[in-house]
């Protein structure tokens, strides 16, 4: 499968990047991390959270931003995207007389109908992220972005979300949103300029689900992971000599001596056993992996995502 | 700080639930475990374990049925199986399939239903499927009356949630009370109903295209002799989640954000009047304060121990190690500290954040400890840590 398709040189010059992975990975903190990077280099950047999340403008301590753009830091927009808004969006752009669209929106019938409809909510969504990406926003006054990154749903939930247009496509075989469905799809498999990046964590669990989830994206989707975030790697402070001497020290000793001399072999024992899950990610994965450090920070707030910001490549 | 077993006592269910990525598979193993071991038959439902627990409990032959895990399996880490542990992995498709079987009058509604495209769809992917088949699965076997308690881990979800609204988003949208007025063939309904809903439905259909609208109506025909049987059951799986006898534990880590899911999760519960048992955070850090000795407080720890090892700069990176260690305890600490202040609850359970990564017997063994020791026991296995 190698060489088939070539990883371009700099994955922060794609127009769109999702990022992905299992629950309470550091999906976002990575995907703002991306964001704060890509910034710097002078791009203009949005970091889309769907489902209503509001993760990113936890990140910056700001309050919720909701379905508007707005700059938490130079360069750097927030947005979460609500289904509901993108439908009434999407539905404002397709109808250009008013008393019909106030009609349609007063009516129940059509909201249970956009309720009813199995992937409608993560179609428009997508939609959304599309209209994001355009130079030509259909949005009045849309702001233009060089770079929009999308916090993806967890995994499971993840294929499905990407999986949506192809799916729909299938379904509604006429009519305008076939079509679009399509277009949709063409831009999540346009490797020229969207990219996949996977979160995962030095663990058993999260490696497995990782290799598996970039199998999935392959066969089902049609995508090519282009790098796998390993977050959250221990340093490995010391040597297994050192280790052995600090193991032998905490046996004889109490108290604070102990206590700390325990930590250390603890931290060596982690250390150790994530470089095994990172040598396993790598014989599993195909595309690079990335790793990223474990912040010894209390919270992952903006001072954070700025340190993995530095450390991404 | 109460034993899961002291939680549990005279309880038939109880439902893990909390935010995806905190230990929820686990947690709800070892729990299970811990209740057989002490003389009750126990089934735990699970959704997608971390494969390696999965292939140890011989999940992995499974379909969706409820299996025995062999004892023996657990002597070898110390756990004596006092009564019986079942362990079965929920096949949510699998599970709709079987309910439309049940509820259909006819073997050809159940055929129309059942290739129904739109129906194929729901029962994999609309939203709330997932975990209210795993309520009609709870409900299902807490009918059969086999278990003397039931260990549901609930479905990975973005939001815990999800998970409390799934009856209601799915009988709402198998009644499609607003919809299939506007199906019928003469279209008179539509033509009651006033214009709005008229220009509604065929915008939508040019919208979504014609032949979803008519798998729509196929569904919903199809669907029509059920709504009623589906309903009643909801509301009898509502029921049994609200019984006395029904347990919700929360299940977090230590971070800010999974901390305010689960307090988020807590007030949900309480305006639902269903029963919360009381919060269980993995992967803590342990403060390693407790441990220091009387009179230790101004005991020089870099040159102590660069005079135990000889070596200053081992010492050195030790000391940077400990107080890393620490500054996460001290988070830890203080995050739990509002946990409880937030639920009004001393009944927080502490895991400690092993050395090793969880994800066979062994580490099953050891939570387990966590999860079911009494508060001297817990200190003095922290003791034995830090």
């Amino acid at each position: 499968m190698l060489g088939i398709t070539p990883i371009p040189p700099d994955f922060l010059d794609k127009r769109l990047i999702f990022v992905t992975g299992k629950g309470g990975v550091g999906k976002t903190t990575v995907a703002v991390a991306l964001g704060l990077r890509a910034a710097e280099q002078g791009k203009r950047v949005i970091v889309c959270e769907v489902s209503s999340q509001e993760n990113a403008s936890r990140i910056f301590d700001h309050t919720e931003v909701g379905f508007h753009e707005v700059e938490m830091a130079e360069n750097l927009w927030s947005i979460s995207i609500d289904p509901d808004e993108s439908m009434r969006e999407y539905v404002l752009l397709q109808l250009k007389v008013r008393a019909m669209r106030d009609m349609l929106f007063r009516s129940r019938i059509f909201s249970y109908l956009a309720a009813a409809t199995p992937g409608l909510k993560e179609l428009v969504t997508i939609g959304k992220i599309w209209e994001l990406a355009q130079l030509d926003r259909k949005v009045k006054r849309g702001r233009k972005y060089d770079l929009v990154i999308v916090d993806a749903p967890a995994t499971g939930h993840g294929i499905g979300f990407l999986q949506t247009p192809r799916t729909f496509a299938a379904i509604a075989r006429v009519g305008p949103i076939h079509s679009q469905a399509q277009a949709l799809d063409r831009l999540i498999t346009d490797h020229e300029h969207t990219g996949t990046a996977i979160v995962a964590l030095p663990e058993e669990m999260p490696v497995n689900e990782s290799a598996a989830l970039e199998r999935e994206l392959r066969a089902e989707v049609g995508v090519a992971v282009d790098r796998v975030y390993l977050n959250g790697l221990y340093p490995e402070r010391f040597s297994k000599e050192e280790a052995e001497r600090l193991a032998a020290l905490a046996g004889g000793e109490n108290g604070v001596i102990r206590a700390a001399a325990r930590a250390a072999t603890s931290e060596y024992g982690r250390a150790r056993s994530q470089r095994a899950q990172l040598a396993r990610l790598r014989r599993r994965v195909e595309a690079p992996v990335k790793t990223l450090p474990f912040l010894f920070e209390p919270e992952l707030g903006v001072a954070a995502a700025q340190q993995l910001a530095r450390r991404l490549h | 700080m109460p034993a899961v077993d002291e939680i549990l006592a005279g309880k038939d269910i109880c439902i893990c639930a909390g935010s995806g990525g905190v230990g929820k598979t686990t947690t709800s193993a070892a729990i299970a475990v811990g209740m057989a071991a002490r003389g009750l038959r126990v089934c735990v439902l699970t959704i997608d374990p971390a494969k390696r627990l999965a292939d140890s409990l011989g999940l992995r032959e499974l379909g969706n049925e409820a299996r025995r895990v062999d004892p023996a399996l657990f002597e070898a880490h110390g756990i004596e199986i006092k009564g019986e542990l079942w362990a079965m992995m929920l096949d949510a498709k699998a599970t709709f399939d079987e309910l439309v079987a049940r509820q259909a009058p006819d073997e050809e509604s159940r055929d129309r239903v059942l290739g129904n495209r739109i129906y194929q769809q729901i029962s994999n992917a609309l939203a709330g499927s997932q975990e209210y088949m795993a309520m009609e699965k709870l409900f299902e076997l807490h009918t059969e009356g086999h278990f003397d308690l039931l260990v549901l881990d609930t479905p990975p979800s973005r939001n815990a949630l999800d998970f409390l609204d799934a009856p209601k988003r799915l009988t709402q949208f198998i009644e499609g009370r607003s919809l299939r007025v506007f199906m019928k063939p003469t279209g008179l309904a539509a033509r009651v109903a006033g214009r709005g809903a008229s220009v509604a439905l065929s915008v939508f259909k040019r919208i979504v295209g014609f032949d979803l609208l008519a798998d729509l109506a196929e569904f919903f025909n199809a669907f029509s002799g059920m709504v009623d049987g589906f309903q009643a059951r909801a509301k009898r799986v509502n029921n049994l989640l609200a019984d006395p006898h029904t347990c919700f534990l929360v299940v977090c880590g230590p971070q800010g954000e999974p901390i305010d899911e689960a307090v988020y999760f807590h007030r949900k519960l309480v305006e639902a009047k269903l029963p919360f048992g009381g919060v269980i955070v993995n992967k803590v850090h342990y403060p390693a304060e407790r441990l220091r000795g009387d009179g230790e407080d101004d005991v020089d720890l870099e040159a102590t121990l660069a005079a135990r090892l000889g070596d200053e700069d081992l010492a050195r990176r030790v000391c940077e190690n400990f107080a890393d260690y620490q500054a996460l305890a001290e988070r830890d600490a203080r995050n739990i500290e509002h946990l409880a202040a937030e639920l009004r609850t001393k009944g927080v359970i502490r895991v400690p954040y092993l050395d090793e990564d969880v994800h066979d017997l062994g580490g099953l063994a050891e939570i387990n400890r966590y999860l079911f020791a009494s508060s001297e026991e817990r200190i003095e296995i922290a003791a034995g840590r830090a």
